[in-house]
């Protein structure tokens, strides 16, 4: 039997504009005390009314753009209508008749195969408060408490047509989508934060008995693992279902870390009727030409050019284009870098292995190095004052502490020995105590060579020239 | 004392202007004092008037209680907002005080502006002071009672589908609503947002363009105000000679329209002559949905306005097990019975299922009759109408919903194409005061200020131009 899987997203993203949807409250509430950045519009006190922040009219725009959208000239807000108390006013303000954007797409890379997921619509709405629970459980918590410095942060919601069919596509586009928001500087994109939020329906088609399953929404998913766990997980139960002759309840399902299963949020029963209508408080946005235009010419190259790019310019493989392209200061970086060391292919090695392993070992995503670090381990090596291995044994330091390379050399006394008289030493003393791998040579083992260079590395624990070896080896063994 | 205070009664702004001040606000705290009892146009008195600088300096003016003022009570007569204080000043509050007027209380109103007598206050009825067995007339009924009966100089409503210029109407005075867009709606509590308007209520109508004057203008806290040269007095002393005045037929088809009042219309029609206006009867078919179109736009709107008084963050709150019990005692108990017809009848309106049938069917004919008025308004100056097609009715004496809504016919159009209109006080019909109304194009409020000038100079029933107040014995 076969099966085919489909899934599609729909994923809010927290815009960092400076001040609120529309209100002058301030946006960044990360780890503000509760109830701190509110005023009379975002607490929906009688009376206050909704002002639109033009800042996230442009971030919504250069998001649209860049996931190539149509991106409207009308568009309004609508009042979302339902009851919580996390949403002061009893609505949420979105767009829901009217979007910014629609009919958009973005390429992902999934297999070395590149495929297009379509945007079927973008629209900008405002976020809802938190509550927290006493207790930390909202089933046995005897209250809870409000709080509202979230309420009014602007958000962009961004639905795809159903065209990923994978729990490993869904990951990669929203990663590719992170990177995108990322390269706009328009959204931290951290999942962790809740600054990126993903939901996904998903439904699994029996391909010999051409049956569809029912839809089920999956939330909670807040990490890239997390998507693709989830969605693993859920999409197995569903063919497990459908093995079975059933199907499944369309429903709300969220994933539950602890068991890594989803459980049950909430049923077909329980949806609710938004009322959706003209937010009367707010005017049409009107987008001019011109302002699209403005934005357009004002987007910075994004990952998908700039891989195009770097394979053109430098001529690397479009694997490290990729990688490099994936976060846009280690693009920068590497730029930076070519530039003043003029070895493209090499010092994108050195950034894809040496420094993103660091990076990922410290779980940090900041570069503590300037492009003069990596100048200076290269001229040193190139110089021949130091093995690529003794460069590899200090980046580690290097890239730590942001100090200088010939710096943690001097400290730890090493130096690359380049005195060709003391490598003939070592070389003669080898040859006599081994004549028969000089015999060897002679008869034409010439790859006995390794052999001595082996010896040479070993007596001067890895600091020996290793170029200069080489050549002085092959010279006494000649004579 | 009791000489001055009968003078103060019958004060404008503009008499104010010319005269001293320092009594005013005791005087007109005494005036609240010693009618109060009797009118109730007062849900709070302040009990210290706050002073401001400025070139009306200690004017007494009364507010509407659904408009917030910092540090008294704003109360929207409803239990479910017994006892909040709003953290801010409306902007036309805040506006009117940046000039020196003085705030001496809170008036009463149907509870939310959902009604047209005050009977609909959660606390009580004001009585009309023409005659206290019958209604103010509302919503902004205590606004009206107030300045009739002489305890304010002038005050503040709000207009949703004729709650400033109908208790105008009952109670012989001006009211003005102005254009959508004119005057800032930060501040006032909403009931139906895309119809709601505060305007001012006053013994003449120089005072109500002298305090549009005052509150117009752009707001940097409502994006649906829009920035208008503001400039009603300096025309409004001239004359409306070669002026065109349009008179919907469907005033004459409307079977409840009260004798009387038919004929103080006709009247007034006779007074526009005479000022050299001509006046034509005109159709507007789709008048006769306006008030069945309001009445589904304007409970959508208030359903969904009225949400955030759920209990969690201001208000009454009355708790029951789990949040949804918490959710309906506190609206049940907290609103009224008119309230909460209007929100089940917009909550219903709203529902996916039918959406299409009401509220989306509501808006077109919005549309049609906006574009059947303003072409009338392409070629007139003004629509004249009675401001209501009855007097002042007997407290208790309307319980029928349907009957109620259908009193509004002539109002509600301003409200939903968005236009400036006013009433004014032309005659009597059965003791009681009756009001013309006259509507113009929009942004065109200095117009319709001006014609009412002139009617107000010209009307046979007014003396010297003054219009006769009413004598609440105390």
């Amino acid at each position: 039997m076969s099966y085919r899987t489909v899934i599609g997203l729909e994923i809010h993203v927290q815009l960092m504009t400076k001040t609120k949807a529309f209100c002058p409250c301030q946006a960044d509430v990360f780890e503000l005390p509760p109830n701190t950045a509110i005023c009379p519009v975002c607490t929906g006190q009688p009376g206050a009314l909704p002002i639109v922040n033009s800042s996230m009219i442009d971030y919504a725009v250069k998001i649209a753009l860049a996931l190539n959208c149509d991106i409207h000239e009308y568009s309004r807000f609508d009042r979302k209508n339902y009851f919580y108390p996390d949403l002061p006013k009893g609505y949420q303000i979105t767009q829901y008749f009217y979007p910014i954007a629609t009919s958009g797409y973005l390429d992902i890379d999934v297999d070395d195969q590149t495929k297009r997921i379509r945007i079927r619509r973008l629209h900008i709405e405002e976020d809802a408060g938190k509550l927290v629970h006493e207790g930390d459980s909202i089933t046995q918590a005897q209250y809870s408490f409000v709080d509202m410095n979230r309420c009014g942060i602007p958000l962009v919601e961004i639905v795809t047509e159903p065209d990923l069919s994978s729990p490993r596509e869904a990951r990669s586009f929203v990663e590719k989508l992170r990177t995108i928001l990322r390269y706009l500087e328009v959204s931290t994109g951290d999942m962790e934060k809740g600054a990126l939020r993903c939901d996904a329906n998903i439904s699994v088609v029996d391909e010999t008995n051409n049956i569809q399953s029912n839809r089920v929404e999956v939330k909670n998913m807040n990490s890239f693992r997390f998507i693709e766990k989830a969605l693993e997980y859920e999409q197995q139960r569903i063919i497990d279902s459908l093995r079975n002759g059933q199907n499944v309840e369309k429903e709300t399902r969220g994933w539950d870390l602890s068991t890594k299963t989803t459980v049950s949020m909430r049923g077909k029963e329980e949806e609710s009727d938004y009322r959706y209508f003209p937010e009367p408080d707010i005017p049409p946005v009107i987008l001019s030409k011109d302002r699209i235009e403005q934005i357009r010419s004002s987007l910075v190259e994004l990952p998908d050019q700039k891989i195009e790019r770097f394979i053109q310019r430098y001529k690397i493989p479009r694997y490290d284009a990729s990688v490099l392209a994936m976060n846009k200061e280690i693009a920068d970086f590497y730029e930076a870098c070519v530039k003043q060391t003029n070895k493209p292919k090499e010092v994108s090695n050195w950034i894809m292995t040496e420094m993103l392993r660091e990076m990922k070992q410290l779980e940090t995503e900041q570069i503590n190095i300037t492009p003069a670090h990596i100048f200076e381990l290269f001229s040193l090596m190139e110089k021949g004052e130091i093995s690529i291995k003794m460069a590899k044994d200090i980046f580690p330091e290097v890239f730590r502490t942001g100090r200088m390379p010939s710096e943690v050399l001097s400290e730890r006394g090493m130096k690359q020995i380049s005195d060709e008289k003391l490598i003939e030493q070592i070389i003669k003393r080898a040859m006599e105590q081994n004549p028969k791998a000089v015999e060897q040579y002679k008869s034409g083992k010439t790859n006995i060579v390794g052999y001595f260079v082996g010896q040479v590395m070993k007596e001067t624990r890895g600091s020996a020239n290793p170029q200069l070896v080489n050549e002085i080896v092959k010279r006494l063994l000649e004579g | 004392m009791r000489e001055e205070l009968e003078l103060f009664e019958k004060m404008t702004v503009e008499d104010c202007l010319n005269s001293n001040r320092e009594e005013l606000i005791e005087q007109s705290l005494e005036r609240i004092r010693s009618t109060d009892p009797l009118i109730k146009s007062f849900i709070s008195v302040a009990e210290k008037v706050q002073i401001n600088d400025g070139p009306y300096k200690g004017i007494p003016i009364a507010i509407k209680d659904n408009i917030t003022t910092k540090g008294l009570k704003t109360t929207c007569a409803s239990k479910i907002l017994e006892n909040y204080i709003a953290p801010y000043d409306a902007t036309c509050v805040k506006r009117l005080k940046d000039y020196g007027f003085a705030i001496v209380g809170k008036t009463n109103m149907d509870e939310f502006a959902m009604g047209s007598s005050t009977e609909r206050s959660a606390f009580f009825t004001t009585r009309n002071p023409w005659n206290i067995d019958c209604v103010p007339g509302g919503s902004s009924g205590g606004s009206a009672a107030a300045v009739a009966s002489g305890q304010v100089i002038a005050s503040l409503g709000s207009d949703t589908g004729g709650s400033v210029r109908q208790p105008a109407s009952f109670c012989g005075v001006v009211g003005f609503k102005p254009t959508y867009g004119l005057v800032s709606r930060y501040g006032l509590i909403a009931f139906a947002s895309s119809l709601d308007q505060v305007g001012p209520i006053t013994k003449s109508v120089k005072d109500a363009a002298l305090i549009m004057e005052i509150i117009a203008g752009k707001d940097p806290f409502d994006s649906t105000t829009v920035s208008r040269k503001v400039d009603f007095l300096s025309q409004i002393e001239e004359g409306v000679e070669k002026m065109k005045f349009a008179v919907p037929e469907e005033v004459y088809e409307y079977e409840q329209l009260d004798n009387e009042v038919a004929e103080r219309f006709e009247e007034a029609l006779k007074t526009a002559e005479k000022l050299g206006a001509s006046v034509k009867r005109v159709r507007i078919p789709s008048m006769k949905y306006a008030v069945a179109t309001y009445y589904v736009i304007a409970p959508a709107e208030a359903s969904s306005n009225l949400a955030r008084y759920d209990g969690v963050k201001y208000g009454l709150r009355i708790e029951e097990t789990g949040l949804k019990g918490t959710y309906m005692k506190t609206r049940n108990v907290g609103f009224g019975e008119e309230v909460r017809r209007r929100i089940v009848l917009g909550t219903f309106t709203l529902s996916a299922a039918y959406y299409e049938a009401y509220f989306n069917k509501a808006l077109k004919v919005r549309r049609i009759l906006s574009s059947d008025v303003n072409q009338i308004l392409d070629r007139f100056d003004a629509i004249l109408t009675p401001t209501s097609p009855v007097p002042a009715f007997k407290i208790g004496s309307v319980s029928d919903p349907l009957t109620y809504y259908l009193m509004d016919i002539f109002t509600v159009p301003a409200n939903l194409v968005g236009i400036p209109a006013i009433s004014i006080p032309f005659g009597f019909a059965r003791g009681m005061p009756v009001g013309l109304q006259i509507m113009g194009k929009r942004f065109d409020d200095g117009k319709v200020l001006r014609i009412a000038r002139n009617f107000e100079k010209r009307s046979p029933y007014n003396d010297n131009g003054r219009i006769p107040l009413p004598v609440v014995r105390i």
